[in-house]
């Protein structure tokens, strides 16, 4: 198969203009004619189904919750980065685009980053005008702050809770469709398959989750805008519904699915408490901006915190391990989250880990406390030397900052974080890789697109904080609504695609197999346990570190569950209702495929780079390897039950020099 | 912690329902989300139907979780949704109810879960500001004081959830209704359209068949994100504003 | 619909005419009692039969006064409506008790308003129907005066009834709790809630609530333990 990114030629900052400018239209008669699916609607499905209502596209979206404004996107919280350079702290276009190529660890495409950055200032604009209540300085400019993996404060943020009220803007403008009627909504609808006419997408079978009923949609086109695939770990800080099952039917469509072992850890979650948990709480990593990380620098302090016999207040300053600043004076704690996480995990593998379980660290704030005591105590006229005002007044900024999240981590660990520093763990978080998608976004499949962390674009081998809320937005208002009509300009003569073509009744009869099937299992283990058994492995096999080994040994298991998921998996109820069992089974079942993918990326990736850590390929001094010579592609894999096949897709890069990645 | 939960079970809209007992064992460390998703397993392990309720995001952003949790909606923790509420909120041998949102506008699908449907129909007609994609000026353009923006984003905050309406001895929406009119009338963005906005909000909200609103303030004290009933003031205001201020049309 | 009848009919503009025709009767309860205090102003009811006399003879007063019925009507017509329409609104499911800290009387605004009613009705055939429509009430006369009707001496009667004192003042207590909701409810229907004023407008409220009933209640108490 023949891999062709599509890259407009010219250079590097011309190619989106020069494309824009040349790129074949659909005139207003011709858009009224023409359907498009829209399956999610988070930042990126959102508003590109809006925006292509507004241009006169026909739209049809999708969401399996019950309202859009539900989607995961809303519990983003750090904030959305772009290159405005309010700051003037030397932002550009091209120090965002540089940034995000070094901290992807250079495996994305050089095009597609830069027009990523380049119409990251418009979001931001279009955002303000939607009525997103960012952040403003008392002047009642728009306020920045940093990130990791920057040396600039380009983020913009809305208190805690950037992603919702970014989500709740591009939710307004699909309102806004869907009242004008160039948006018709399925609310608690969910895509169960991919429907192909000529070799091209022409619609979708979709289940109404109340009604259990199957539905024919047909589209000229269908994007996908479902995310990304956390979830296969079980664990995860991604919401409980968030599945890959819409880009999965795509792949068993033959859409590509491109570096799947690209999964981002956070640093910063919630610890695990037990084993009924359900999924894990990220705490936003704006905290590392203020806080340092650290842990006892001896194993009986580490041993002793465990068992609760000393806290972190009774480790004095010098026996303490500030291992980011240690290792990384250059960024400190704002190293990127690659690697925060395992510099996170070697601290309690080496046996220096906080929390009963061992795995966890200090977050602690109690020098930002003082810093900013300080220097309120001084704007204000007060007494410098009072140690209690210090803290009062420095708990009061940092009240102001984080309030919400201070909030939201006693509530969940019971512990107060303005007296005890925070104890964090890394957790799986967001997935870099998805369908594999050329410059317009449009999978290998014709008629395909995927937008948002659906595709695999923007982020190599790791995401840099606040770019995934940039990414969604921007495929979704900047980038799809030109891009489209690359395909459907060629469409103008297709009449409306009939939904009673044998390709429909053929896919709705083998989705209603399908569901059947697992409907009217009957063995005796819950869909949750396998579920939970499955991420077990992941994230032993295929977690923070991987080995080829385990790796092997991993896909083997998966393999195994999967064959025991068919015959023992029990799910109540029937097919024909609302049945919240049924929908997981089948997301689980998605997840068990998917999940072996995954395995085998990792395997083939003989390398270490950004959130892909091979312990076989490390310096000396435990840094992650990479292998520029062998692996500078995209790994687009074709499924196959059996034997999957890679497809690779060399990165060409004429504008940045690959570089060892180095925050030290 | 031994428990007693008398959980509502509704086999459909059409049902009538009624509360059931069930014994559950949890640990004061779970969620309420969690000791739910335990006694679900329990109740698949015996083929028995497990309880439906909506949850997603389980970080108290999404607002899919709605349970009334001996009378109040998310429970006892103020300012918390029901997936943020810990266990260690409640005593070993507690009887705890667990009830769907109450209100003939939320109609229930399936034991805890219901339709909420009208608070999309309400954002639909006017909870937005009508600008296209690539319309907008520089996000700089127009200076908004930050008191003034930081007062936007309480409104802003709501997640839709709809514990107001499941708190309001009304069944009035005036809570969601008025933070979004609130959010987006304040701000210079929104202030343009505020007149036909208001009117229209309110007009979709009394349709869907929502109650009106006595200022009991039983909204404000259940809210989990805890949003001041000053917006229903100022919604009461530029309503008033918009029918007699407003152009004759 | 014209644009005022859609008003009128919409949940905010029903909940404005709650508020301004409470908040009218407030001031007429208000000018209600200071006229009343004249019944223990201790000159046998010389004062107070002439303000009676003057109130329900005086052209302008009048006029007002119709005024005053139409809003008491409107305002328990609309609390009966709204009653209605709410309780729908919340469908008749079974509910745990709510727990949430609000005031007992927001909750009961219907029932304390029903009681009102109620209580007028009785007050207004006891002293006002009497003294409008019969000839019950006997005269008197004042220097300087043609003969007028000493409905001070109805109030004596009237008061000397337990049963009739124990209702006044029942009802009292329930006007207290009705304005402990109703006065601050007023001004939020009006939008005219703002953090620099809410508190002065709770504590007039509240003024009001405990103020206006005990100086109603006084006067049946007085005729019952101090004048018999």
């Amino acid at each position: 198969m023949n891999l062709d990114s599509k890259i407009p030629a010219g250079a590097l900052g011309d190619k989106w203009t020069d494309y824009k400018a040349t790129m074949p239209l659909v005139a207003p008669n011709n858009k009224r004619r023409l359907d498009v699916i829209v399956i999610g609607t988070g930042l990126a499905g959102a508003s590109a189904a809006a925006t292509m209502g507004e241009l006169g596209y026909n739209v049809k979206a999708f969401t399996f919750h019950d309202s859009p404004r539900r989607a995961h996107s809303i519990a983003a919280q750090g904030g959305i980065n772009a290159a405005k350079n309010y700051q003037n702290d030397g932002d550009s276009v091209y120090r965002l685009f540089y940034d995000t190529i070094k901290g992807g660890d250079y495996r994305s495409r050089e095009a597609n980053v830069h027009r990523l950055a380049e119409v990251s200032a418009d979001i931001i604009d279009q955002c303000v005008a939607q009525g997103v209540p960012f952040a403003r300085e008392y002047g009642g400019l728009l306020e920045n702050r940093s990130f990791g993996g920057v040396q600039v404060s380009r983020t913009f943020y809305a208190r805690g809770q950037t992603g919702q009220q970014l989500l709740i803007g591009a939710y307004s403008a699909l309102s806004r469709q869907i009242s004008t009627g160039k948006v018709t909504m399925y609310n608690r609808h969910e895509m169960m398959d991919l429907v192909m006419v000529d070799g091209k997408a022409r619609g979708i079978i979709a289940r109404n989750l109340l009604t259990g009923e199957l539905e024919r949609h047909s589209a000229h086109c269908v994007v996908l805008a479902t995310g990304g695939y956390g979830n296969v770990f079980y664990l995860s800080t991604n919401a409980m519904g968030s599945n890959v099952t819409a880009a999965w039917r795509a792949v068993k469509k033959g859409a590509l699915m491109a570096n799947p072992c690209f999964t981002q850890i956070h640093p910063t979650c919630i610890p695990v408490s037990g084993d009924y948990q359900s999924k894990l709480t990220l705490m936003s990593e704006s905290l590392r901006n203020d806080g340092r990380v650290w842990v006892p620098k001896k194993k009986e302090d580490a041993v002793a915190i465990r068992e609760g016999k000393k806290t972190a207040l009774d480790i004095a300053e010098g026996d303490r391990d500030y291992y980011l600043e240690r290792r990384y004076p250059a960024f400190g704690n704002l190293v990127p989250r690659d690697v925060a996480s395992r510099a996170a995990k070697v601290a309690c593998d080496q046996g220096n880990g906080v929390a009963p379980t061992g795995l966890a660290v200090f977050l602690d704030f109690a020098s930002a406390i003082q810093r900013y005591g300080k220097s309120a105590a001084h704007s204000q006229g007060l007494d410098e030397s009072d140690q209690a005002l210090i803290k009062k007044l420095g708990e009061q900024v940092v009240e102001e900052k984080y309030g919400n999240l201070f909030e939201m981590y006693e509530k969940i660990s019971g512990e107060n974080p303005y007296k005890f520093p925070m104890k964090i763990y890394p957790a799986v978080h967001y997935t870099m890789g998805g369908l594999w998608v050329d410059y317009n976004l449009q999978t290998n499949v014709e008629g395909l697109f995927a937008l948002g962390e659906c595709n695999f674009s923007d982020h190599g081998a790791n995401r840099l904080g606040a770019s995934a809320l940039m990414q969604g937005l921007a495929d979704g208002y900047f980038v799809i609504p030109y891009t489209i009509g690359t395909f459907l300009s060629k469409e103008i003569r297709t009449p409306e695609i009939a939904n009673d073509s044998p390709e429909f009744i053929k896919a709705e009869k083998e989705t209603a197999d399908r569901i059947n099937r697992l409907a009217n299992s009957n063995g005796s283990q819950s869909v949750e346990s396998f579920h939970r058994r499955l991420g077990k492995i992941m994230w032993e096999y295929c977690g923070m570190s991987r080995n080829a080994d385990g790796l092997t040994k991993g896909r083997k298991m998966v393999r195994e569950l999967r064959d025991e998921f068919y015959k023992d998996v029990f799910v109540p109820g029937d097919a024909d209702e609302y049945n919240p069992e049924l929908e997981k089974a089948l997301r689980v079942a998605d997840f068990m495929e998917h999940g072996e993918l995954m395995i085998l990326d990792a395997l083939d990736r003989a390398e270490s780079c950004g959130g892909h850590f091979r312990e076989e390929y490390v310096t000396e001094d435990g840094e992650a390897k990479r292998n520029d010579a062998d692996f500078t592609y995209v790994s687009a894999w074709e499924w196959d039950d059996n034997d999957p096949k890679l497809h690779k897709e060399e990165l060409v890069f004429d504008n940045v020099e690959l570089k060892t990645r180095s925050y030290k | 912690m031994k428990l007693t939960l008398k959980v509502w079970r509704q086999k459909n809209s059409k049902a009538k329902g009624e509360l059931e007992s069930y014994q559950v064992e949890a640990s004061e460390h779970m969620s309420f989300l969690e000791m739910m998703d335990v006694l679900n397993e329990q109740l698949i392990v015996e083929k028995k139907s497990p309880i439906a309720f909506d949850h997603d995001c389980r970080e108290g952003i999404c607002g899919s979780c709605s349970m009334t949790i001996n009378g109040s909606p998310h429970g006892p923790q103020s300012g918390t949704t029901t997936c943020q509420l810990h266990m260690r909120k409640f005593k070993d041998g507690d009887t705890i109810v667990v009830e769907p949102w109450r209100s003939s506008v939320f109609p229930v699908i399936k034991d805890l879960t219901v339709d909420r449907g009208a608070f999309d129909r309400i954002i639909q007609s006017g909870g937005y500001i009508s600008v296209n994609t690539g319309q907008a000026p520089d996000g700089n353009a127009i200076p908004i004081e930050k008191d003034l923006a930081s007062n936007a984003f309480d409104a802003a905050a709501c997640i839709g959830c709809g514990a107001c309406v499941a708190a309001c001895p009304n069944g009035s929406a005036m809570l969601f209704t008025a933070a979004k009119v609130s959010h987006l009338n304040q701000l210079p963005q929104g202030k343009v359209e505020q007149t036909r906005r208001t009117a229209s909000m309110v007009a979709q909200m009394d349709k869907e068949g929502f109650g009106m609103c006595s200022n009991v303030g039983a909204c404000e004290a259940e809210c989990p994100k805890e949003i001041s009933i000053e917006h229903i003031a100022r919604m009461n205001r530029e309503y008033v504003a918009s029918i007699f201020g407003g152009r004759k049309s | 619909m014209s644009w005022i009848t859609s008003f009128f009919s919409s949940s905010i503009g029903r909940k404005v005419i709650m508020s301004l025709t409470g908040l009218f009767l407030i001031t007429f309860l208000i000018v209600h009692l200071i006229g009343n205090l004249q019944l223990i102003a201790g000159d046998g009811g010389e004062a107070f039969n002439q303000y009676a006399y003057f109130m329900t003879t005086n052209p302008l007063i009048k006029f007002v006064s119709i005024g005053l019925y139409a809003m008491i009507v409107l305002h328990a017509y609309q609390g009966l409506v709204i009653y209605f329409k709410n309780k729908s609104a919340k469908g008749g499911k079974p509910t745990a008790k709510n727990k949430a800290d609000v005031k007992w009387a927001s909750k009961n605004m219907a029932l304390l308003g029903t009681l009102i009613l109620f209580f007028l009705i009785v007050h207004m055939g006891d002293f006002w129907f009497k003294m409008k429509f019969t000839d019950t009430i006997p005269l008197v006369t004042y220097d300087g005066w043609e003969p007028i009707k000493n409905l001070y001496q109805q109030v004596t009667i009237t008061f000397d009834n337990p049963l009739f004192v124990v209702s006044y003042v029942f009802s009292m207590v329930v006007l207290g709790f009705h304005l402990w909701h109703g006065f601050g409810s007023g001004f939020q229907t009006l939008g005219l809630n703002h953090s620099k004023y809410n508190g002065l407008i709770d504590g007039i409220g509240k003024f009001l609530a405990i103020v206006l009933p005990i100086g109603y209640a006084i006067i049946p108490l007085y005729y019952y333990f101090v004048m018999r």
